[in-house]
């Protein structure tokens, strides 16, 4: 079956030739015209559009945008804050980037709905600290649209008003984790917090009910905003609504970010058809389908069991090829969607090595709070890396399960899961390579440099 | 029948049984009133929940209900509400007790929690118990012998950090066996109020460090070293002199001020190695000042009395004590109706409770004036309050004085100067130190009974040596008239007679009713006679001390501004 075409609705601008970053090109393309319609309805139609449209969190988690709209407690009396989640670290991720870097004022407008819908005064845009440029464009797009009275004081006279500023983080992976950023914008290390009871939407920023979104899902609230909740939920799959960006990296022939009706399109057609299929001479050998902390998928595996079409259990049989590219197909067969940085690995890859860069990833960026997280990705890291670069031990591959199995849910927050799925999968797919890395790697150590 | 349990108490299942909790009881401390206990390291009951160290992993299950009708679930099998128990393990520190709330400690994967939490906290621990001061008290060894497995999966090289950073001038840091609990950076924050301490760098490498350009340097600095589960703070006085299994412990009082925070005395052969607070949740929770951990030093000073003197000649006890008697009964025949004029009694807010019975009891006798020693410094809000007399308000309960003592000892001065007064017994009191000049000192006669030279010791006709709070027992009243005992935890200097011994002798050397010498004879007289004090005795006394009915004194001009669990009744001395 050929592949569908790409549905543009984030990306509908993204490198297109004659499209700036500026103000005037964005109202040139209809820009804050939404905004200006949505300023005029009651907030909380807004909020029933979003929760119709079914729109899931974009930064990974996947959770239902208009819930956790809801679940704000919007009668403490105290201010609510909205918190753009630019924190875009996910290695394999490299959507929300493109949309600060080409066209900021969607986020901007998406970022005022959401802040009118739900009654917010100050919103903060917390950005990667690895990305200056995105920064500077941001801020300059805000001060474009304070100079347009599109943010700031009374808006377009609506007698709504709106602050929205730029906060840079000093780059830290766990800054994505939503009570960790805020701890880090409140000036604090970025450790997370404990819930219960430090519920953003009760006790976020500076003890106030606080919304985390992440970039482009605030991007589609500017959809939503437009063409209504129900339209949109006509996009897509049911339950999976919408559009879904993927960044390719890896060994496909043209890796790059390419945007589909979530559901729509399977893993095989992205990579083969989309991407070009595997570099000459070489086949897929996995594929990481939702940024790095998704479990890894071996091409060759397949995946049976039932699920829902519609009211009706229909059985499915699939290898990696067939999974239909949305949350709940990828959940099904035990990876996740995530934050859509799909990372392709062909025939060349020895698993163990790829291991060990992501576990030296994941101990680097444990924040050091939790005893098994911050113990057991360095203690995962130290093995990979010895495996890789002095003496691989028949044993290692147990140890390595054995530690990743004594992290997951017992940590504050997810990075317990993020950092130990993937020596969990890595060994459950490729337990052979890892078992057998010893007779391999006897006399010919790998020859990249220490991790 | 079950009886409806009071309203602010729940019922929560530990292991099995049901107990009842007070509400807002965390899963911890509901265990542990069920004597179940769960372990933790970053957990402390006086400190803002963290939920790092993740040790505390139990399982945790509700009661189901309907999610539509709300109407509990029930299991045919038992007769009793189903619990739906929570998939992953929760933290027990972070998680407060709801009513029908079911805690497992005992299962398999509680134990594989604890056992993978220890594993991990061990890998990159020096493991040099052999040598660290924590030893025999610390955490992290005991659950280690409970949950650890024997031997180490672990053939990686350990992380390398700072060995003997000095935090502040009393506090030392060994990196490598921090478990980064954090209990000391909140408490710095939270009790201290001095927000110095935080970790820098991230992950295992996470290393515990003052902010740059400070130190961690007040006064509350060494319950840190309390606090720390594990050898990596330790206190730079206490290092390396002893191991902690052999130490004694005896419970006292820290006699700096009036807050009376209780204390925990450690020594060993009749050697006091160090002080640590002991818990008084009404007083003092777990923390004390460091300035009170150093108190015990007076015991061996340069300085202390060892002997009595007579006119600065080195004598016998019993002759000074003769010398006494002399100097203030009689001298000719100025004793004319039995009462001697001329004798002041300046006495000592230092003093125990009976020792200002007794002293009073002299004063009486003798008919003489009675002074006490004021000492107001500035109070710091927590532990350490304005007035540093320990003892104030035992001088009001025992009689001995009915106001507040003057800053200085004007009255006294002026009694001297009009020379009303020749005689002065003088209970370890710097007279020059309390407002006398030098001129009016020369004029008396001073019987000195105390434990340190001054300038008062010094010219006194008769030195009688007396012991320090560390080699006596008694009871202190602090700022809250609360009666508090302490013990003795070392015996006294050779040939120094207790306190009581010494008073008693006097008393009746000077024709008073023979009172007891020791505390379990003084207290049924002093019951008998002080109404505050009725049915008290010092061996009944509840060790977090008894509060005292305050009435008579509640219009009295205190000194002391709020501390850790004091407010002061708002009275003509209190600005607010």
């Amino acid at each position: 079956m050929p592949a569908p075409d790409q549905h543009r609705l984030i990306f509908a601008h993204i490198d297109e030739p004659g499209y700036s970053p500026d103000l005037a090109c964005y109202q040139k393309h209809g820009g804050y015209a939404v905004m200006k319609r949505a300023f005029a309805r009651k907030p909380e139609e807004l909020i029933d559009e979003v929760k119709r449209s079914g729109l899931r969190g974009r930064g990974g988690a996947g959770f239902p945008c208009g819930v956790k709209w809801s679940l704000v407690d919007r009668k403490s009396g105290k201010p609510i804050y909205l918190i753009v989640n630019a924190d875009e670290s996910e290695p394999g991720t490299f959507k929300d980037r493109y949309i600060i870097h080409q066209d900021p004022h969607q986020l901007l407008e998406g970022t005022l709905i959401a802040c009118f819908a739900n009654n917010v005064k100050q919103a903060y845009i917390y950005i990667r600290g690895e990305m200056p440029l995105g920064a500077r464009i941001l801020e300059k797009a805000i001060a474009e649209a304070r100079a347009a009275n599109l943010v700031g004081p009374n808006i377009l006279g609506s007698g709504y008003s709106c602050e929205i500023y730029v906060h840079r983080g000093a780059g830290a992976y766990i800054c994505g984790e939503e009570t960790g950023l805020i701890e880090s914008l409140e000036g604090k290390r970025a450790h997370p917090r404990i819930k219960p009871p430090y519920f953003p939407a009760v006790l976020g920023l500076y003890q106030c009910p606080t919304i985390v979104n992440n970039v482009e899902t605030l991007c589609h609230v500017k959809h939503i905003a437009d063409m209504g909740g129900e339209a949109y939920t006509k996009i897509g799959t049911p339950n999976n609504t919408g559009t879904r960006i993927f960044c390719v990296s890896g060994h496909v022939q043209r890796p790059g970010y390419y945007e589909f009706e979530a559901g729509k399109i399977t893993l095989g057609q992205l990579l083969n058809e989309v991407c070009g299929g595997p570099l000459p001479g070489r086949t897929f050998k996995a594929v990481i389908p939702g940024g790095s902390s998704a479990k890894i998928l071996r091409f060759g595996e397949r995946f049976k069991g039932k699920r829902k079409v519609g009211a009706e259990l229909v059985d499915y049989d699939w290898g990696v090829e067939d999974v239909p590219m949305d949350f709940d197909s990828l959940g099904m067969i035990g990876t996740m969607g995530g934050s859509g940085g799909v990372i392709v690995m062909d025939d060349s890859v020895n698993m163990v090595e790829a291991l060990a860069n992501i576990n030296a990833f994941y101990a680097h960026e444990s924040c050091g709070q939790c005893t098994p997280c911050r113990e057991g990705s360095l203690w995962m890291k130290k093995i990979t890396t010895r495996m890789v670069h002095g003496t691989a031990r028949a044993e290692d591959a147990a140890l390595l399960k054995s530690v990743a199995d004594q992290i997951p849910g017992r940590t504050i927050c997810a990075f317990g899961e993020a950092c130990s799925w993937p020596t969990q999968s890595f060994l459950a797919k490729f337990g052979d390579e890892f078992k057998n890395y010893t007779e391999t790697k006897q006399g010919a150590p790998a020859p990249a440099t220490l991790i | 029948m079950i009886q409806p349990l009071p309203s602010d108490l729940i019922t929560v299942n530990v292991d099995g049984q049901d107990i009842a909790v007070p509400k807002g009881t965390n899963m911890i401390e509901a265990a542990r009133l069920a004597r179940v206990e769960v372990p933790h390291y970053c957990y402390h009951p006086k400190l803002t929940i963290s939920g790092n160290c993740r040790m505390c992993l139990v399982e945790m299950g509700l009661p189901a209900v309907d999610p539509a009708t709300k109407a509990p679930l029930m299991d045919p099998a038992t007769g009793k509400q189903k619990i739906n128990w929570m998939p992953r393990p929760t933290i027990a520190c972070a998680t407060n007790a709801s009513p029908g709330l079911h805690i497992r400690t005992n299962t398999a994967a509680v134990q594989d929690c604890r056992n993978s939490v220890t594993e991990f906290l061990l890998i990159n621990h020096p493991l040099d118990c052999p040598i660290c001061d924590q030893a025999g008290e610390c955490k992290l060894q005991e659950h280690s012998t409970a949950y650890g497995r024997g031997y180490s999966r672990f053939v990686e090289q350990k992380n390398v950090k700072p060995k003997r950073t000095q935090l502040g001038p009393r506090v030392t840091l060994d990196d490598e066996r921090c478990i980064l609990c954090s209990r000391c950076v909140r408490f710095s924050k939270e009790i201290a109020q001095d927000d110095v301490l935080g970790f820098i760098d991230r992950g295992s490498y996470s290393t515990l460090t003052c902010y740059p350009g400070k130190q961690l340097a007040n006064n509350y600095s060494l319950n840190t070293v309390d606090l720390c589960p594990v050898g990596a703070l330790t206190s730079t006085d206490f290092r390396f002199k002893m191991r902690v299994w052999f130490l004694k412990q005896t419970p006292s009082i820290d006699c700096e001020s009036s807050v009376g925070a209780n204390t925990e005395v450690w020594s060993r052969e009749g050697v006091i190695y160090r002080i640590t607070p002991r818990q008084n949740d009404a007083v003092n929770d777990t923390w004390m000042a460091d300035s009170g951990r150093v108190l015990f030093k007076e015991v061996s000073a340069a300085d202390r009395l060892s002997g009595a003197t007579l006119n600065g000649a080195q004598v016998t006890q019993g002759k000074a004590l003769q010398a006494a008697v002399d100097l203030l009964s009689g001298r000719g025949g100025r004793a004319e109706s039995g009462a001697v004029k001329g004798v002041a009694v300046v006495s000592s807010g230092r003093s125990t409770v009976e020792e200002q019975f007794l002293t009073r009891k002299i004063a009486d006798k003798l008919n003489a004036t009675v002074a006490l020693v004021s000492r107001v410094g500035v109070g710091d809000k927590i532990l350490v309050s304005a007035d540093r007399n320990p003892n104030i308000r035992g001088a009001l309960v025992t009689g001995l004085i009915r106001a507040l003592p003057e800053q200085k000892l004007t009255a006294l001065g002026a009694a001297i100067d009009a020379g009303q007064i020749q005689v002065v017994l003088s209970m370890g009191e710097d007279l020059i130190a309390a407002g006398l000049t030098e001129a009016q000192q020369a004029k008396l006669a001073v019987i000195y009974l105390g434990t340190h030279q001054n300038a008062t010791s010094a010219v006194a006709s008769v030195v009688i040596p007396t012991l320090t709070v560390f080699e006596k027992a008694g009871t202190l009243v602090n700022q809250q008239f609360r009666l508090q005992k302490f013990a003795r935890a070392v015996p006294g200097l050779a040939g120094v007679s207790d306190d009581l011994v010494t008073l008693s002798y006097l008393l009746n050397a000077l024709g008073g009713t023979p009172l007891g010498a020791t505390l379990g004879a003084l207290w049924p007289v002093i019951a008998a006679e002080v109404k505050v004090l009725a049915h008290a005795t010092y061996d009944t006394l509840p060790s977090t001390g008894l509060l005292l009915d305050s009435a008579s004194w509640a219009g009295l001009p205190f000194v002391e501004g709020e501390t850790l669990h004091f407010k002061p009744v708002a009275g003509p001395g209190v600005t607010s």
